[in-house]
């Protein structure tokens, strides 16, 4: 079990092994550099492939079909076929574009997604730096795709395009506070902002989740996560019934696909860190390896979206923007406050009186915020009596 | 290990290269959007000497604040200036020469100060983290913080009062 819980790590000792006895010492630091980077190149992207598979499939079944079952066995080497299909389609640049704009945007928005994969702890030692500002480095780069998605948007020239710039831009400045805040009770407990240690605290099935204020900040990060990643049923920015495709409506070919690439590979980042956050990370019972369970928690959570995605209709933007600033940010933090009275106080009362608060404000909030339906009006007649 | 040396000075270097391009285009390109994505680049130019230098916090919170936020307001702006699709405006006014001095007894100044400010060279970098900065605020320095936050409070309501102002017909 041992072995293949590190297996990763003893490979890429092997690799390295290997190369300081053949060549140079310095080729053998760049080898070391090299050896994550490589892995996680080509990673993402595979992943990406294979949750648009996923993705297809789950659809189908959940709206009574089969899905992508053609190329190869059940469909899987459908995004093999698409990817090809992807690269020789013609690439259209609209007369009107402003063409570095419209070039940039694709090609920068995939590189914060790959990015954050360097901070992420996929199993007991497998990480590719433990930064301790790990958490803020996420936060900082997920922060940065609203700036590419805008570059594309307003590239285009297009009024869908920039429409739904605006909106993303509008959705993911909202959502960035609630989700910022809701990990802030986590780095109290904690003390660091490295990944590492965050999987550490939560030691012998301590997860965070099974604390009060743990449930409330896994919602709030879970539901801002779907948000700042455009997924249903927070996906205005691209509402293919009201905007063409939102602000990749002029891209074709491959720029599209690297949208995708960069939409997919940041759902697996996101529900990566909230499993990584909440739910103890590669920790878990001693027959897996940890990279397993650290996988097994991921796909949960993306299934989940996926499932919400196949469930509900999209939100309003009025409803959405409510959402995040009259719902999630003053619950994130009542959150804080409950995560500090947590702390101090000892460990019967720390639960029971964390629960009655939320749930105390989570009915304060609901009740504020309930829209107000005019009563059913009766209408008679003129004539009736 | 010389090597390595080497091809981090040169990695440095580049990144210092990049951020003053990313400057000189964000002053000097007459499309504004171009001019702020240009922006953009020098700030995570700076973003990445932060990180070069191992203040990693700094140039996480320089990368979420500045590109994340600010950038995002400053492209706002330029959406709702008109004429942006003219592609010949000039960023430039007549104050070029009055400008040129000011600027040239600027970098006067700043040579100055670099050249006497007392450097304290030590082997091996030394950078504070966010716990040491979080403590500071709220230790030494919370009368500045607080005050910092009651003016920002202020700013918020400020402008929520002026975007409501219409609405009272």
């Amino acid at each position: 079990m041992e072995i293949v819980d590190q297996i990763f790590v003893i490979a890429k000792a092997g690799i390295v092994n290997w190369a300081e006895a053949l060549f140079p010492d310095w080729t053998v630091v760049l080898i070391s550099i090299l050896i994550p980077i490589v892995a996680f190149t080509i990673f993402g992207p595979v992943t990406m492939m294979y949750l648009t598979w996923l993705e297809r499939k789950l659809l189908g079944r959940i709206q009574n079909r089969y899905g992508p079952n053609r190329v190869g066995k059940f469909g899987l080497l459908q995004p093999i076929a698409d990817g090809i299909k992807m690269f020789t389609k013609e690439d259209i640049v609209p007369e009107g574009a402003d063409k570095i704009a419209h070039l940039l945007a694709p090609l920068l928005i995939v590189v914060p997604a790959l990015l954050i994969f360097a901070v992420l702890p996929f199993g007991r030692n497998m990480i590719a730096i433990d930064l301790n500002i790990g958490l803020l480095f996420f936060l900082a780069l997920s922060s940065t795709t609203t700036v590419f998605i805008f570059t594309a948007a307003w590239g285009s020239r297009n009024k869908f395009s920039l429409l739904g710039g605006m909106r993303s831009v509008a959705q993911m400045v909202s959502y960035e506070i609630p989700f910022v805040l809701s990990v802030v009770p986590v780095l109290l407990m904690v003390g660091s902002f490295s990944t590492v240690q965050i999987v550490e605290a939560q030691q012998n099935y301590h997860w965070f989740l099974f604390t009060p204020w743990g449930v409330v900040g896994f919602l709030i990060f879970f539901l801002c996560g779907v948000a700042e990643v455009n997924r249903t049923p927070f996906d205005l920015p691209e509402a293919e019934s009201e905007i063409v495709a939102g602000f990749h409506t002029e891209y074709s070919g491959m720029k599209f696909a690297l949208f995708y690439m960069a939409e997919f590979m940041n759902t697996f980042t996101i529900s990566a860190l909230v499993a990584t956050v909440y739910l103890g990370g590669w920790q878990g019972p001693g027959f897996l390896p940890s990279w397993g369970w650290f996988l097994i928690k991921t796909y949960a959570l993306i299934i989940v979206m996926m499932w919400f995605r196949g469930t509900f209709p999209r939100l309003r933007v009025d409803q959405l923007m409510g959402f995040a600033w009259k719902f999630l940010l003053p619950l994130s933090l009542l959150n804080i406050v409950i995560a500090s009275l947590w702390y101090y106080l000892a460990a019967p009362m720390n639960y029971v009186l964390g629960t009655i608060l939320l749930l105390m404000g989570i009915f304060l909030l609901y009740g504020i915020n309930r829209p107000e339906i005019p009563k059913k009006r009766k209408y008679r007649y003129a004539y009736a009596d | 290990m010389e090597i390595i040396l080497a091809i981090s000075k040169i990695g440095i270097y580049a990144i210092f290269g990049i951020t003053i391009l990313g400057a000189i285009f964000a002053v000097t390109l007459r499309n504004i959007f171009h001019a702020a994505l240009g922006l953009v680049l020098a700030l995570l130019g700076v973003a990445a000497v932060y990180f070069s230098m191992e203040a990693e916090f700094l140039g996480a919170i320089q990368i979420l604040l500045y590109v994340g936020g600010i950038m995002t307001l400053i492209i706002f702006v330029v959406m709702l200036t008109s004429r942006i699709g003219d592609r010949t405006v000039p960023t430039s006014n007549h104050q070029r020469y009055p400008a040129l001095v000011g600027i040239l007894f600027l970098i006067a100044f700043l040579i100055r100060l670099v050249r006497e400010t007392p450097w304290q060279l030590k082997a091996e970098l030394s950078t504070i983290d966010a716990i040491t900065i979080g403590k500071e605020f709220m230790g030494a320095y919370v009368l500045p913080f607080e005050i910092t936050s009651l003016v920002l409070v202020v700013a918020l309501i400020g402008a929520i009062v002026i975007a409501r102002s219409d609405l009272k017909k």
